[in-house]
């Protein structure tokens, strides 16, 4: 691990690492006083004249036909403006990308919730006695809701087979691996849904203008995508369709794509009506009807030599999507290829498939499919290390990716890796070895079991394969009327501090002081797209165009002969709006630019899956009561690199905020189903970490600057989704004895788990090559 | 509509208000549409996640919870009677400096809360702060630089 080694000692050193003023620094948040002060406007806090409200009247069942619709007595029905599917103007279709998924139903219902009629009115009290009156008769055909029962294909739901995507990566001879193998393991997994739970529950606000002109405000992650849906549901002209995001309370991804559904049912009541409607959910309409982290199951088969080195997986990941396609297969894509992790794999096969179920559609919930696999391989390495006989520390060390490596998808790492220096310090940090051998003592005697468990993982920054160059991202940099400068781009601001961090990358690429620097407020009418604000792109990617466009605009100030190459920050201020008097706008735009050497071959699921990634190791440290049997985490450390800090608090606020989700997804939050319809949608019963429960999360940064990232940057926010889960249960794991391996562990899960007689789960010990092996 | 109605007065972050209301509206609705203060901010509805949380004579309250008829006669302060002059209340800028506030939506309750606290326990320990801050959900943070926040505004001469 020389080189490893090395850019650690570099960074440690200040090596030849660039010195800068603003980025790395914490300077306040953007928007920070305003949230503050209660003056932040969120879509509920906006009023327009004459704005009237709407609702949506929903399916009560998973699957039928919808034979009538009856409007119940005693509503003045004339008072209300009515939506079907048959006042759509152009295609009923929430447009993503298989475009299955209709905005209205129209006949047919595939998952309860599905919405089937809209309706407006001034009155709020008024609508929602109207919405409960609106009876649908149905005739009800049958419904599938896990992924045993998809698989089956007893019944199809879903096109010919009940499959939204596949995806098969191969690498080496996997076949050939098994007959060298000492051990072979297997393991079986499942995640459960996860809500994303932002505090603010989604809403928009639909104008529509006499001239054929739509603009709808709203809360979401990913304006240009709601403009795509509803220029393919109005009809109308792209440039007639405005789309301004506001304030946004929270998001994690459950705004990436539902948002577009919700602008959808505004923008056809705002026509209909010919007056400003706003929908705001309410919590349990949120969280009943909207998307959740997909439900999941992964199977491991696991070679493994005698001196422990990992010489093939045949892994089968496979996903609950729900009933329509949305955006089951990218989510599929990233769970697949994250699913051979960190390690270094000679032979390696994941076959991948994501299911339609009769339950609301399944969506983006930040880490995007590689919580679901991590969890899993992760869950499987400490199960493996504990078969053959070595600790879990040592099994990941003769195993972790070096540089030069190649990952599952073949793809060489020429960057360095310090995952082995991550792992060391991470131990060293938790205190891990000393800790295993004083619990170990301790769990002889005491009812409180305590246990000490990690996760080694990687999180790839961007969108995957060939992605970045499909969106082909646009940012712009201006100098402002007011005075300073204003960054353009369609990245959104959702509390992870893209205006604050696309700011300071100006301030510093310009010599500007970060005061001097705003983000323009996003529209798409302004705004250039520089894609959705997902896949921990933002800081990578959209920054490095930011620090591009910046410069441009410098070299036409240059140009003009209006700034001397050798000008401060007055200077340049002072030749900005000389500039503009002179010839109106200055303003500069930059396009994407792959870095070099990256080539995706889509059909083979093969080449470089991701430009970078972030690699981290969590070590988690948990008392579990075996009288309540409760979970407690004493300690948590979440170690990671993420190339070049740039601000360090809002980054360990990303990794903190993070790990207490997947505290969440560990030990609290459980979607319970029937008949597809989660039926604990409140925040009373589906429950989330409150400040009593979250333990003190320690957060460290190990900074290998990436080439091409803005200042050696690269993406941060969904890596600290990924690691909490497995490294939880595996020191659950490790108090009780009891292979859990499901999330989430709930106390009754671990009282069934240590009254019924301990199991461990099946696997094929192939003894007689054990003891070959093991000469 | 105006069947049923009644007015209620109360002083809300210092000023005399009265509102023609339904008894039973609740608090918040009242707060945020005919008065306009709309940094109470409907998270849940049920008292879950107190990102509606106001002080009402004095005592932290969710105002989704509270029927606007309980108002009558009481004193109020919300999240906009907190900052003086542009000038933020040493909680909000122990919040900004300690990045204790993300997406914000849950801030204005938040903060409301740490005021609670800080009032009745200038010197909380960080167990105390937990507690304190556990009717008050966030999604973002992690609740660690909450905390910060927290322990920062509590430091002797900052004035909760």
């Amino acid at each position: 691990m020389p080189q490893a080694r090395e850019a650690v000692e570099n960074r440690r050193k200040g090596g030849s690492q660039l010195q800068t003023r603003v980025v790395g620094t914490s300077v306040p948040r953007k928007e920070g006083p305003a949230k503050l002060t209660g003056q932040a406007r969120y879509i509920d806090d906006l009023s327009f004249p004459g704005m009237i409200f709407g609702a949506t009247v929903r399916s009560s069942i998973a699957r039928g036909a919808i034979e009538e619709i009856k409007f119940g007595e005693g509503i003045p029905w004339h008072e209300f403006t009515i939506v079907t599917a048959k006042d759509i103007p152009g295609r009923n279709v929430v447009s993503l990308i298989v475009d299955d998924q209709p905005c209205l139903a129209d006949g047919a219902v595939n998952h309860p919730e599905e919405p089937i009629l809209l309706l407006a009115h001034p009155d709020r009290h008024a609508l929602a006695r109207a919405v409960a009156a609106v009876n649908i008769c149905y005739r009800p055909a049958p419904s599938l809701h896990t992924i045993e029962e998809s698989e089956r294909r007893e019944l199809i739901v879903w096109g010919k087979d009940n499959i939204f995507k596949s995806f098969l990566i191969e690498k080496g001879d996997v076949d050939q691996a098994w007959k060298d193998a000492a051990w072979i393991v297997e393991g079986e997994y499942s995640t459960g849904a996860q809500e994303q739970l932002y505090i603010e529950p989604n809403g928009v606000i639909a104008q529509a203008g006499d001239t054929g002109s739509l603009t709808v405000w709203g809360s979401m992650q990913c304006p240009f995508y709601m403009h795509k849906a509803l220029v393919a549901l109005t009809g109308l002209p792209a440039e007639n369709v405005r789309v301004i995001q506001v304030e946004t309370g929270g998001a994690f991804g459950g705004k990436e794509e539902y948002p577009s559904m919700i602008a959808g049912h505004a923008a056809l009541l705002a026509m209909k009506s010919k007056r400003p409607v706003k929908i705001i959910y309410d919590r349990m309409e949120d969280m009943a009807a909207t998307t959740k982290r997909h439900p999941s199951r992964t199977r491991h088969r696991t070679a493994v030599s005698a001196d422990g080195t990992l010489l093939a997986a045949e892994i089968e990941f496979v996903t609950d999507g729900g009933a329509y396609a949305t955006l089951s297969s990218t989510v599929l894509s990233r769970g697949t290829i994250h699913a051979g992790g960190p390690y270094y794999w000679p032979n390696i096969r994941v076959r991948s498939k994501a299911y339609a179920t009769n339950t609301p559609p399944h969506g983006a919930f930040r880490g995007f499919g590689a919580p679901q696999s991590l969890f899993a391989l992760e869950r499987h390495m400490d199960h493996v290390a504990n078969t053959i006989g070595l600790p879990p520390d040592e099994f990941r060390r003769r195993n972790l990716l070096r540089q030069g490596m190649t990952t599952a998808t073949d793809q060489v790492i020429h960057d360095p890796i310090v995952m082995h220096h991550l792992l060391d310090r991470a131990l060293e940090l938790s205190g891990y070895h000393d800790k295993v051998a004083r619990f170990t003592e301790h769990n002889r005697t005491s009812k409180q079991k305590k246990g000490i468990g990690m996760a080694a993982f990687l999180h790839g920054a961007g969108f995957t394969g060939s992605g970045e160059r499909y969106l082909n991202a646009v940012v712009g940099v201006e100098a402002a009327a007011a005075g300073g400068l204003r960054v353009l781009v369609s990245s959104t601001e959702f509390g992870q501090g893209t205006n604050t961090i696309l700011s300071q990358i100006a301030a510093e690429t310009l010599g500007l002081e970060y005061d001097d620097v705003s983000v323009a407020p996003v529209d798409t009418s302004i705004s250039p797209n520089s894609g959705p604000t997902v896949a921990s792109r933002t800081a990578m990617i959209i920054g490095k165009i930011v620090q591009t466009a910046a410069l441009k605009l410098r070299q036409t100030l240059l140009d003009s002969g209006l700034l001397e190459p050798s000008a401060g920050r007055e200077e340049f201020l002072a030749a900005c709006q000389t500039y503009r008097q002179r010839f109106g706008e200055l303003q500069a735009f930059s396009r994407y630019e792959a870095a070099p050497n990256i080539f995706w071959n889509d059909e083979q699921y093969r080449g470089e899956a991701y430009p970078a990634y972030a690699w981290a190791v969590y070590v988690a440290e948990v008392t579990v009561d075996i009288t309540t049997y409760s979970v407690t985490i004493d300690d948590f450390v979440a170690l990671q690199e993420i190339g070049k800090v740039l601000h360090p608090i809002l980054a360990a606020g990303q990794i903190e905020g993070g790990v207490a989700q997947g505290i969440g997804y560990a030990l609290y939050e459980k979607v319970v189903w029937k008949d597809g319809r989660m039926i604990n949608n409140q925040m009373t019963n589906y429950i989330m970490p409150t400040a009593e429960d979250i333990p003190p999360i320690r957060v460290f940064f190990e900074e290998v600057p990436y080439q091409y990232g803005p200042y050696g940057a690269k993406g941060i926010g969904e890596l600290p989704m990924d690691g909490p889960a497995p490294a939880i249960v595996n020191a659950v794991v490790q108090a009780t004895g009891i292979d859990f391996n499901s999330i989430p562990l709930l106390p009754e899960d671990i009282f069934r788990g240590l009254t019924s007689k301990p199991e461990r789960q099946p696997e094929s010990l192939l003894s007689a090559l054990a003891a070959e092996g093991s000469q | 509509m105006s069947a049923g109605r009644c007015e209620v007065s109360f002083t809300v972050n210092g000023e005399a208000r009265t509102v023609s209301v339904y008894p039973m509206e609740r608090l918040l609705d009242v707060l945020r549409n005919p008065l306009g203060l709309t940094g109470a901010k409907e998270g849940c509805g049920e008292g879950e996640c107190g990102s509606c949380s106001v002080l009402l004579n004095g005592q932290l309250v969710n105002s989704c919870l509270v029927p606007v008829l309980q108002a009558q006669g009481a004193t109020l302060c919300t999240i906009e009677g907190l900052a003086a002059d542009d000038r933020l209340h040493p909680i909000q800028q122990a919040f900004l400096q300690c990045g204790g506030a993300q997406c914000g939506i849950c801030t204005p309750g938040m903060v409301m809360a740490a005021v609670y606290l800080l009032r009745r326990n200038p010197t909380p320990t960080l167990q105390q702060i937990r507690e304190g801050l556990g009717g008050n959900l966030c999604r973002c943070t992690g609740y660690t630089r909450i905390f910060n926040a927290v322990m920062e505004a509590a430091q002797p001469g900052s004035e909760p």
